[in-house]
């Protein structure tokens, strides 16, 4: 250990240690309490993105995480910059993705003296990440950052945060870079559970109406190839959670889409007819479910799960399988290929699945106008790459990407789906577009939330991190207008946002392309453009402000009550 | 589902912040905190949390699942009452101005075990080490005299 000590400052050690990692990028803007860190950073290779609010350097951390499986860094000062990048990081640990957050902290003899951009970070945040860390002496820097992205990208990945205090990085001292860390609470992985796959295995062998939800983990331990074999094996239709969109291609013939609040009418009519579901890294969230009381009634759940404590919190497993998801769904087709001798792809079930499957897709009600959400998100599934990154805002535009987008490559879908962040798909996008420059990324985006980030523009063209906000516009908060329509007898308040800004000009405004698409035919030639063009394209997509999402499974009720459109 | 009542014994790692972090954990998780006792173990590195909770079956085996995920836990058990020992100390000051409630309050002490201390003003202070339901009733009988203050350090068990 000793011929790696060497002196230096807090600053240059965080550098190190991050650039140990394999750090190449890191989001941020500097302040008071984090300068020396950033003196480092301007000696460093590491590259800085700007941005022009914390909280989107915490959303282009969480994106890039999602997308390259690694921590994504992002860097703010101590006080409002910290609070800043908290809506980010609850982000990130409501939908389980890598991060490091690297704070200032005023000095630690300031600490506790309500100093000038003083905050208890470390408090305010302790529900909210999956670790913290307050190193209080220069010694310690190379350790927390090792155990930090240790801690992040291991198990159920989640956000850690680094909250460094102003003369931590600025003092010198000996210090060494750790290969290993020790934690001795920390047990990410556990062994294979054998027992209770074979157990599931029986379980799905011996239902008549068995059906794959696949999750979000499904998508974190990237075992898409897993989980279609085993659909395809055992010809079992598959749905997801919204946050599982992505886990199985949904142009596939076993593909029933999303289920939940804002899911496919036939993968929720389904749902309330199976006798057996795999649920795969899922934590059954509300949203997906609807009453946990009633999702639960007359069905048996295999429950896969890397996170322990997600057994029984919502659902009651008959048989629950702790561990990595990929790992668990490999042992479990083996097994089922020596137990499966054929495939039994005339099964009753199925084919009454397909029949339920046709007639929806058939006779779905959908808006008649030509803009409808239905006909511009086709559009733009049919002229996008399939490898594309989609990212999307919160509200009627992301639930209409989860009806009407089909995401076909794998983990090519990523929505703030746990928090439900109104503004973190744009800068997301950037994030997601840093970790893979070599694909398109497109930002489906709302206009109330894209008002939230939209200064991410600026990072966008400066930093030449091109990427596509496709905003379908409805001059309003359109999810809330829908529930005081649907639930409030239509009192409208604090919905509407009038025509204001205008989106091509504060396109331009940035120095990105704005076009406005007021046909199919524009539209299309609009994502053309956005795929060709340099800088970020803003495609502003006027449409009815009273269409509803449809079908809806109101709050509080189950899958079977799902409102369909009249 | 009926509320039962738990003892849960969790090691963790002797530094600070730790006991804000187990307390928050039962606030935002809408968990019960009973009684909580906490002291550094034999190896200096790790403290002892013994917490008492309510909650149903369910409840009680989330609150152990999620106590179990933070990093900073090493080990929680949920210990079995008829297994273990449990104690908890209690001190009640109680009113005492004339000779026979003081000889009459010393009986009862006697039977439960309890020391007597002389406090302030004429009082007298109880030194009860026992089990909570025990001190539930010993506190019901003491009761008529007048408690004037009472302190108690939470249980805890091995």
């Amino acid at each position: 250990m000793n011929d790696k000590m060497e002196i230096m400052n807090g600053g240059k050690a965080l550098m190190k240690a991050l650039e140990r990692e394999g750090v190449k990028e890191v989001f941020g803007l500097p302040g008071g309490a984090n300068l020396p860190m950033y003196d480092e950073l301007y000696k460093s290779n590491i590259r800085h993105i700007l941005v022009r609010h914390e909280q989107s350097a915490a959303h282009m951390a969480d994106g890039f995480g999602r997308v390259s499986r690694k921590p994504g860094v992002c860097f703010a000062t101590s006080g409002p910059g910290a609070t800043n990048l908290l809506t980010g990081i609850a982000t990130a640990q409501a939908d389980s993705a890598p991060m490091v957050a690297v704070t200032g902290q005023v000095p630690v003899n300031m600490i506790g003296r309500d100093a000038f951009q003083e905050s208890d970070i470390i408090g305010m945040s302790n529900p909210s990440v999956k670790y913290a860390f307050q190193p209080r002496a220069v010694e310690e820097i190379p350790e927390v950052v090792k155990k930090g992205f240790y801690i992040a990208e291991t198990g159920r990945p989640g956000p850690v945060l680094l909250d460094i205090p102003k003369d931590v990085q600025q003092n010198e001292a000996k210090v060494t870079f750790p290969d290993e860390v020790r934690m001795p609470g920390y047990h990410p992985w556990t062994d294979i559970d054998m027992v209770n796959i074979e157990r599931a295995v029986d379980l799905l062998l011996s239902s008549e109406k068995p059906i794959i939800l696949a999750g979000g983990g499904t998508i974190i331990s990237s075992a898409f190839a897993e989980l279609q074999s085993i659909a395809e094996m055992l010809m079992i239709p598959v749905v997801t959670t919204f946050k599982g969109k992505g886990a199985f291609p949904e142009n596939h013939p076993l593909s029933l889409g999303p289920i939940g609040m804002h899911g496919h009418a036939e993968a929720n009519k389904i749902m309330t007819e199976v006798d057996c579901v795999l649920a795969i890294g899922t934590r059954f969230s509300d949203r997906s479910v609807g009453t946990f009381e009633e999702f639960e009634r007359n069905l048996k759940i295999i429950h896969m799960d890397v996170d322990p404590a997600e057994i029984g919190k919502n659902q009651t497993a008959q048989v629950a399988v702790v561990g990595d998801v990929k790992a668990s769904l490999r042992v479990m087709l083996k097994l089922l290929a020596k137990k499966v001798l054929k495939k039994s792809d005339g099964n009753n079930w199925l084919k009454h699945v397909n029949e339920v499957k046709d007639y929806w897709r058939e006779n779905l009600k959908l808006h008649p106008g030509e803009m409808s959400a239905a006909k511009i998100l086709r559009k733009l599934r049919e002229v996008l790459p399939k490898e594309s990154i989609v990212t999307t805002e919160v509200g009627q535009h992301q639930m209409w990407a989860s009806l009407f987008f089909d995401a076909i490559h794998p983990g090519t879908f990523f929505s703030s789906t746990g928090l439900g962040t109104m503004g973190w798909g744009f800068p997301a996008a950037i994030g997601a577009k840093v970790a893979r420059p070599d694909v398109a990324v497109v930002d489906i985006a709302g206009d109330g939330s894209f008002n939230m980030t939209e200064n991410s523009l600026a990072t966008s063209v400066l930093e030449d991190i091109p990427v596509i906000v496709f905003l379908i516009n409805n001059y309003s908060l359109g999810m809330v207008a829908q529930w005081q329509r649907t639930f409030y007898d239509r009192r409208m308040i604090g919905i509407d946002l009038k025509k204001c800004p205008d989106y091509v000009k504060l396109a331009e405004s940035y120095g990105a392309q704005g076009i406005r698409a007021q046909s199919l035919d524009e539209l299309g030639k609009a994502v053309k453009a956005g795929l060709n063009s340099d800088v970020a394209t803003v495609i502003d997509i006027p449409i009815d402000p009273e269409e509803d999402v449809l079908p809806f499974v109101a709050p509080g009720t189950s899958l079977k009550d799902m409102i369909l459109p009249s | 589902m009926s509320v039962m009542w738990a003892i849960l014994s969790i090691r963790v790692e002797n530094k600070p912040g730790i006991l804000f972090k187990v307390t928050h954990l039962f606030r935002a998780r809408n968990f019960n905190i009973d009684s909580i006792s906490v002291g550094v173990m034999e190896d200096p590195e790790f403290s002892k949390m013994t917490i008492t909770t309510v909650g149903t079956e369910k409840q009680i085996a989330q609150i152990v699942k999620q106590l179990d995920k933070m990093i900073d836990t090493i080990e929680v058990k949920r210990l079995d009452e008829k297994e273990s020992v449990y104690k908890e100390l209690v001190l009640f000051r109680i009113k005492s101005n004339e000779e026979s409630t003081s000889t009459e309050i010393s009986k009862l002490a006697d039977t439960y075990g309890a020391k007597i201390h002389n406090g302030p003003e004429g009082s007298l202070i109880a030194e009860l080490t026992s089990t909570p339901d025990k001190i539930k009733a010993f506190e019901e009988l003491i009761k008529p005299f007048g408690i004037l203050d009472s302190a108690r350090t939470g249980v805890t068990a091995l």
